[in-house]
């Protein structure tokens, strides 16, 4: 039959294309790579920032396959900040277009868990609230000098690195654990930690479980996808203690479970333990959390590798905030420090004297609106944690270095 | 015309015009296209992962797990890598799919029959039954099955005892189950020799049933010659083949005996009930699609209502109902992915666990998905097979 040929004929065009296709395809894309980039191994161009001395580290060895990709767009100059004040083109290496893109945009999406009472809640007036929400303010504010211009994406555990990743949101304040793995193999950098907790174990009161040893064979309650749910496999094999794991999708089935009598104890970070037992069981009284810590679970804010300036201004948007509890300056009383201040370090810190909001791409008073437009350390972590508030958790690691606790901010010099 | 001697006229492109070159050309030009699309898709994801710093590769399903699943068909410990957490994943979506098909059949059969009864309530029931969980969304169906129901039961140290001795709680249910002792081996072995037996003599009967036209009941011998076989097999044995382990209570949970969670029977009971309302309507239209002319002739050979069914009705209905049951069975399959909202650990929650652990979110649910496909394929090669075999053959 006559049919015969051309299927072969057929057959034999589509495979070559197919052979053609698979060995040109890596020509195709990337789309950003212009074609008179040159490999980003030689120097920098000569940047005119004071910094230019001070070499920025190319961005990660970890990314096996091309260690040139990352700042692909270094010859470009990136990110001409319209303020006005006169701003450095920042061309260094390793610098992105997240500040640009979110200053085009006109406000910042930030990456928050939603379901968290204390951290991130909807409040009654629909509005979402709380610790982690607070940072994200400050950061709006730092940029913008509005702390509303911020876009909320709530995220699970599945999906809560995905979108950062992906560029969908450009920050992730969702109380995430800095972890060395997340830190390299996710492709994100986690700033300063702005909450020290701990992993605990919640049990009934009247259960009398009180050391890790009584819960031989009995059934936990976690989330899945946490490092909460690898601690307790591991500090469980290291006690040699039998039980099973209930691994549900989020925050709400977790508890659910536990508050039915399906698992013995439900285990996650301290903060949350204490926030949900107040916010969502019914009957908080009747729960006790367990007198353990199981690990160190440092909390922080995390943006992508390849973009040093926005993590810089996302570090420094947490350091003003510690900054302002040292010297005491508070929401209230800003403007009239500001004012009337001699302290050298106060008046770089609030923009009366030095360019360094400059230096990060910002307005010289961005410490000063972040202070006085959602507040220090301090009146973040009272108003969402503290002790008029059902989510009280005691500061214990958060406070001050010169109370005991962990927070420290850099010199603002 | 010899003077109009166009291009198209001429003899060398014929082929042009050949309709068989002209459909194979389109089918060529629509492959290339779509893939040119799909590099298109595929190749600025990879500059996009490659510019973020992230590469593509299955070398991270070798590395330690470190995280635990609570119910594992085969051993399974913190320190297994990613493959065998994903491993213990599809083997419990297999176990819960197979068994859901089988529960779902079996419900399906019965109540797409009693649809049809003219007894007035078995038929009202059937229907109320079919209608109200064919509306029903199946997630909705799944939490009520294990908030609503599972959860609901006592708690361990309160739990509901049944003869037997059966524990249930809101731990799962506990039945008793023999453990194998040191004498299982040579019990299986007798109980091989009895079924090569069994299947001798079945073929023979068969065979003198063939030649002398007057059929043996082989079924029973078959069944007898088994059960024999069993029976003597264990009387033989010094010990007992299988030690029985009753379920008991122990500080905090039950130990011993074969337990299920929660979990598990919600997924089963919730995916079983919803798929056995589609198939009973599958069957009720297979059913109906039998012409009423066969029915009658049945009865008047002197056939039974059960017999008729059996023997006339549902072997021509079945050419009706395979194709449609295919599909449930997928779907049953698919849906058992819907785990995750009941925290049951199949291969989609641990798909999203790995996920979670490695970070490398496109692998996974590429993983995920081909491994979908293949056990949705197999499943629709064998009841296609089984479909040509129950076909009609037309003449």
């Amino acid at each position: 039959m006559m049919r015969k040929p051309f299927s072969a004929i057929a057959f034999v065009l589509i495979l070559t294309l197919l052979l053609a296709a698979c060995g040109g395809a890596p020509e195709v894309n990337p789309p950003d790579q212009g074609p008179d980039a040159p490999p980003v191994a030689d120097t920098p161009a000569p940047i005119d920032t004071p910094e230019s001395d001070l070499p920025v580290p190319t961005e990660p060895p970890a990314a096996a396959d091309t260690p040139t990709e990352p700042a692909a767009e270094a010859p470009t100059p990136v990110a001409q900040v319209e303020t006005p004040q006169e701003q450095i083109p920042v061309t260094a290496q390793g610098f992105g277009t997240t500040l640009s893109e979110v200053q085009e945009r006109g406000n910042l999406v930030c990456g928050i868990n939603g379901q968290l009472p204390g951290f991130s809640f909807l409040d009654p007036s629909g509005n979402y609230s709380g610790f982690d929400v607070d940072f994200c303010r400050a950061l709006a504010a730092a940029i913008f000098g509005d702390p509303d211009a911020v876009e909320y994406r709530t995220t699970n555990t599945q999906e809560r690195f995905t979108v950062l990743q992906t560029g969908e949101v450009d920050v992730l304040i969702r109380n995430t654990t800095w972890s060395l793995v997340r830190d390299t193999e996710l492709g994100l950098n986690f700033t300063s930690t702005t909450f020290y907790d701990g992993q605990g174990i919640m049990v009934p009161a009247d259960s009398g479980l009180t050391t890790l040893q009584d819960l031989e064979g009995g059934t936990i309650c976690v989330q899945r996808g946490t490092t909460t749910e690898l601690n307790l496999t591991d500090v469980m094999a290291t006690e040699g203690v039998n039980y099973t794991p209930a691994v549900f999708e989020d925050v709400n089935a977790t508890y659910g479970a536990y508050a039915e009598g399906r698992c013995d104890a439900v285990t996650s970070d301290r903060s949350q333990l204490s926030s949900v037992a107040r916010g969502v069981l019914p009957d908080p009284e009747n729960h006790v959390i367990m007198d353990i810590t199981i690990s160190k679970e440092p909390l922080g804010p995390a943006v992508r590798h390849g973009d040093d300036q926005w993590f810089d201004i996302v570090n420094w948007t947490i350091f003003a905030t510690i900054a302002g509890e040292e010297y005491g300056i508070t929401s209230e009383n800003a403007a009239e420090i500001r004012d009337t201040s001699e302290n050298p370090e106060v008046r770089r810190l609030l923009g009366v004297e030095g360019e360094l909001g400059q230096l990060l791409g910002l307005s010289n008073d961005f410490a000063f609106n972040v202070i006085s437009m959602v507040g220090n350390y301090e009146e973040i972590y009272n108003r969402n944690l503290g002790e008029g508030t059902p989510t009280f958790i005691p500061r214990g690691l958060n406070s001050l270095y010169t109370d005991g606790g962990l927070l420290y901010s850099p010199p603002f010099r | 015309m010899k003077n109009n001697r166009s291009l198209r006229s001429f003899s060398a492109f014929a082929f042009l015009r050949d309709e068989r070159f002209l459909r194979i050309l389109g089918q060529i030009v629509f492959l290339v296209f779509l893939f040119i699309i799909f590099s298109e898709l595929i190749g600025n994801m990879q500059s996009n992962m490659r510019r973020q710093g992230l590469s593509l590769s299955f070398s991270f399903l070798e590395l330690t797990a470190g995280f635990d699943i609570g119910e594992h068909l085969i051993s399974y410990t913190r320190s297994d890598t990613f493959a065998r957490a994903f491993l213990v994943g599809l083997l419990n979506t297999l176990l819960v799919s197979a068994l859901g098909i089988v529960f779902a059949t079996l419900l399906g059969v019965i109540f797409g029959v009693a649809r049809l009864s003219s007894n007035f309530l078995i038929r009202h029931i059937a229907r109320a039954y079919i209608e109200l969980l064919r509306n029903i969304p199946l997630l909705v169906l799944l939490i009520f099955a294990y908030i609503g129901v599972f959860i609901k039961f006592p708690r361990v140290q309160q739990a509901i005892t049944l003869p037997g001795p059966v524990l249930i709680s809101n731990r799962g249910v506990a039945i008793p189950r023999g453990i194998p002792t040191e004498t299982f081996q040579s019990f299986l072995m007798s109980l091989l020799v009895g079924i090569v037996l069994a299947l001798a003599v079945g073929l023979a009967l068969a065979w003198y049933g063939r030649r002398t036209g007057r059929p043996p009941l082989t079924l029973f011998w078959v069944l007898v010659i088994l059960l024999l076989s069993a029976v003597i097999g264990w009387l033989a044995q010094p010990a007992a083949p299988l030690a029985f382990e009753a379920p008991a209570l122990q500080g905090l949970r039950v130990a011993g005996g074969q337990q299920f969670s929660p979990e598990f029977m919600a997924l089963l009971s919730g995916l079983a009930v919803y798929t056995s309302a589609f198939i009973a309507d599958v069957v009720r239209a297979g059913i109906q699609s039998v012409s009423r002319g066969q029915v009658e002739a049945a009865r008047s050979l002197g056939l039974s209502g059960p017999l008729t069914l059996r023997l006339i009705v549902f072997p021509q209905a079945l050419r009706v109902i395979i194709p449609p049951l295919t599909s449930q069975y997928l779907n049953l399959t698919k849906n058992s992915s819907l785990a995750v909202a009941v925290g049951y650990p199949e291969l989609f929650h641990v798909s999203g666990t790995i996920l979670n652990q490695s970070g490398r979110t496109v692998e996974m649910i590429t993983l995920a998905m081909a491994t979908y496909l293949l056990i949705s394929l197999i499943t629709s090669a064998f009841m296609n097979w089984y479909n040509n075999r129950v076909r009609l053959v037309e003449r």
